[in-house]
């Protein structure tokens, strides 16, 4: 079909109601914008709230739990094997916490190709000796070097530098929290108890800020030597290795491939943290109800627009279907009428939510319990983008189509009869 | 080659609302290439209706209706738009120009749909219709800053574009004054002559009906 001349009378149409036109487009312009910024906004939120979880914590943790033995001695009977057995009060075996054959199993992880990093960690319990007071909390002792890489952990050392924790012997970056409870400025020396009694003085080099304040009441971090040295084990001590994947979303596939392999417990983050995915899948619905809900209200306004038009234009109608313009082509003509708001409405909705995304990134936002978030976060994901643009040219679609749908069925004979 | 240009044969319609009204009953009708024909009668006779249904806009009827030859029953709907399209040119009592466009580019509009010649050759074309009805000087204004005489002469002008095998007119001169009625009307009697035009125009006008070739009386749904 001669397109062009279909576009030529759409585009004379639309412009002989410019101003009703204009609203129309202005319409989808303000729908997708608040879209687009809304969506940027979100998500943006929520990638910096799961970045809280996901760069800091292991995408799968190794680690040996304390539990009562699967396997009980009367399962091995060849009498009751067979058997339903109901022991009661059973009691875990007496195991180490230490993850044995660490230095093998880290590299057997290194060389598998889905995983981009491993970092040992040893985590302890202890008890921050303040006067008289004992404080409880707990120490990891990480491979400064590894955790950082891996986990951005400069990026939450508020004070002091990250480093002097491998370089400084017996030094410890506390909690922000912890370190406010316990009056500790930097370089002083605190005092912490094993709950086997050993005492070990520690050098403060640095504060540590995660974001979440329960969090950082107890936790503090020294080197995995001098975690080692305080619990008075061997340097081949260590109770967790983190993993970091390359695809976070096969880890727990990959947390239950290593649970039977290395014969240890191993968390996958999505288990560990579900409630997170929980609330960014919700947080991510709730901006598409709202865009798409205002889009549908601009597609009511291109609809009311176009019945209107139809309504004016009867008698061009009318005479384009008598001299020989069939009901496919009037329908064509309203449709690319439709069509022609949603585009332009939509690009310049793209063009101007880009612009509002820029500014929400422009304000500032500061919050102790992010140190790194200087202004909100905004995701200029291209994604939003291609869905508005889609949006606006499917809704604009609808809304045209009952209306063109009406125009092409039209009897010219009833409008040119009733002159 | 005298062929018809348009046969009708026996038809009739019915108008179903409130109660079964019959309009047409049996009409036979044959139109030759060439013919300037006139169909009068009174109010409410039926004549109009028949000039839809003749024209395939109204499709709702029983009989045979043959265009060129061609049987328009159980036609597709974009078939018979075509048909309007090639072979018939219109004439209201309202000229139904569209505002939005010149002069030019309403007389050019069937023409660019049919699509048989590009838009320049259109656009000359175009001129020359228009010449021939003297209001090429009109051509690039938009119809609303014409008088309604040349309004008219634009609607026969985009009537005869696409070089139609008739033309149908539906009280063509019924919106003018005298003045205009007579200019519209010796067009259609030079079209007949010079061009050898087949036209087919519904008045009450007896006086213009009088002029014409062959005058087609109807009576309560009957041709007289």
């Amino acid at each position: 079909m001669n397109f062009k001349l279909i576009k030529d009378i759409s585009i004379s149409l639309l412009l002989a109601r410019w101003k009703q036109t204009l609203v129309a487009a202005i319409g989808v312009t303000f729908s997708i914008t608040m879209f687009i910024a809304l969506l940027s906004f979100m998500s943006g939120l929520n990638t910096m709230l799961d970045s809280l979880i996901i760069n800091r914590t292991a995408h799968v943790r190794l680690y040996n739990e304390i539990q009562p033995s699967k396997q009980q001695p009367i399962d091995l009977s060849k009498q009751f094997g067979k058997d339903h057995n109901f022991i009661r009060s059973v009691k875990p075996k007496d195991e180490r916490l230490e993850i044995y054959n660490a230095g093998a199993i880290m590299n057997a992880l290194k060389s598998d190709t889905r995983v981009s990093g491993t970092a040992p960690k040893i985590t302890a319990q202890v008890f921050y000796n303040i006067g008289t007071i004992d404080l409880t909390g707990v120490i990891n002792g990480i491979d400064v070097e590894a955790e950082n890489k891996l986990f951005t952990f400069n990026d939450y050392v508020t004070t002091g530098n990250y480093i002097d924790l491998k370089n400084v012997p017996n030094s410890i970056i506390l909690g922000k929290a912890a370190a406010d409870k316990m009056l500790a400025k930097i370089g002083d020396v605190i005092q912490v108890t094993t709950p086997r009694g050993e005492r070990m003085p520690l050098k403060v080099v640095g504060y540590f800020q995660s974001g979440l304040q329960e969090l950082d009441k107890v936790q503090s971090y020294t080197s995995i030597n001098t975690a080692q040295k305080l619990l008075g084990v061997s340097g081949s001590y260590i109770t967790d290795i983190q993993v970091k994947l390359k695809d976070i979303n096969i880890a727990p596939q990959l947390a239950k491939e290593y649970r039977q392999l290395f014969n240890l417990e191993a968390l996958d983050i999505q288990t560990a943290n579900s409630q997170f995915e929980t609330g960014s899948f919700i947080r991510t619905l709730i901006s598409y109800a709202v865009g798409i809900t205002l889009l549908i209200v601009a597609g009511f306004g291109i609809y009311n627009i176009l019945n209107m038009m139809i309504y004016e234009k009867m008698d061009s109608i009318a005479i384009l279907k008598a001299t020989g313009f069939s009901g496919a082509d009037v329908n064509r003509i309203f449709l690319t009428i439709a069509l022609s708001i949603g585009v332009f409405g939509g690009i310049l909705g793209l063009i101007f939510g880009f612009g509002v995304s820029a500014l929400i990134d422009q304000v500032p936002f500061v919050t102790a319990s992010l140190p790194t978030i200087k202004t909100y976060p905004v995701d200029y994901n291209p994604k939003f983008y291609i869905i508005g643009i889609l949006f606006s040219i499917v809704t604009t679609y609808f809304a045209g189509y009952f209306p063109s749908r009406k125009a092409s069925k039209i009897d010219p004979v009833i409008i040119i009869r009733g002159k | 080659m005298n062929t018809n240009v348009l046969e009708a044969k026996k038809i009739s319609k019915y108008f179903y609302d409130p109660v079964k009204v019959q309009v047409l009953s049996n009409i036979d009708l044959a139109v030759k290439r060439g013919e300037f024909i006139s169909i009068i009668g009174k109010s409410g006779c039926g004549k109009s209706t028949l000039l839809y249904i003749l024209s395939t806009m109204d499709t709702d009827f029983d009989g045979e209706l043959l265009i060129d030859g061609i049987n328009i029953k159980n036609k597709k709907e974009s078939e018979l738009a075509l048909i309007r399209n090639q072979k018939i040119g219109f004439v209201f009592q309202f000229h139904y120009l569209l505002n939005e466009f010149s002069v030019l580019r309403n007389v050019m509009l069937p023409g660019q749909k049919l699509g048989k010649y590009s838009d320049k050759e259109l656009e000359h074309r175009a001129y020359e219709k228009l010449k021939v009805l003297g209001i090429e000087k009109e051509a690039l204004k938009k119809p609303n800053q014409l008088s309604g005489g040349e309004k008219q002469r634009v609607a026969i002008a985009r009537a005869l574009i696409n070089d139609p095998l008739i033309i149908m007119g539906d009280e063509p001169t019924g919106n003018l004054d005298n003045k205009n009625s007579e200019i519209v009307f010796s067009i259609f009697q030079e079209l007949a002559q010079n061009y050898k035009q087949t036209l087919l125009i519904v008045t009450h006008d007896n006086e213009f009906a009088s002029r014409t070739h062959r005058i087609i009386e109807m009576e309560d749904g009957r041709i007289k």
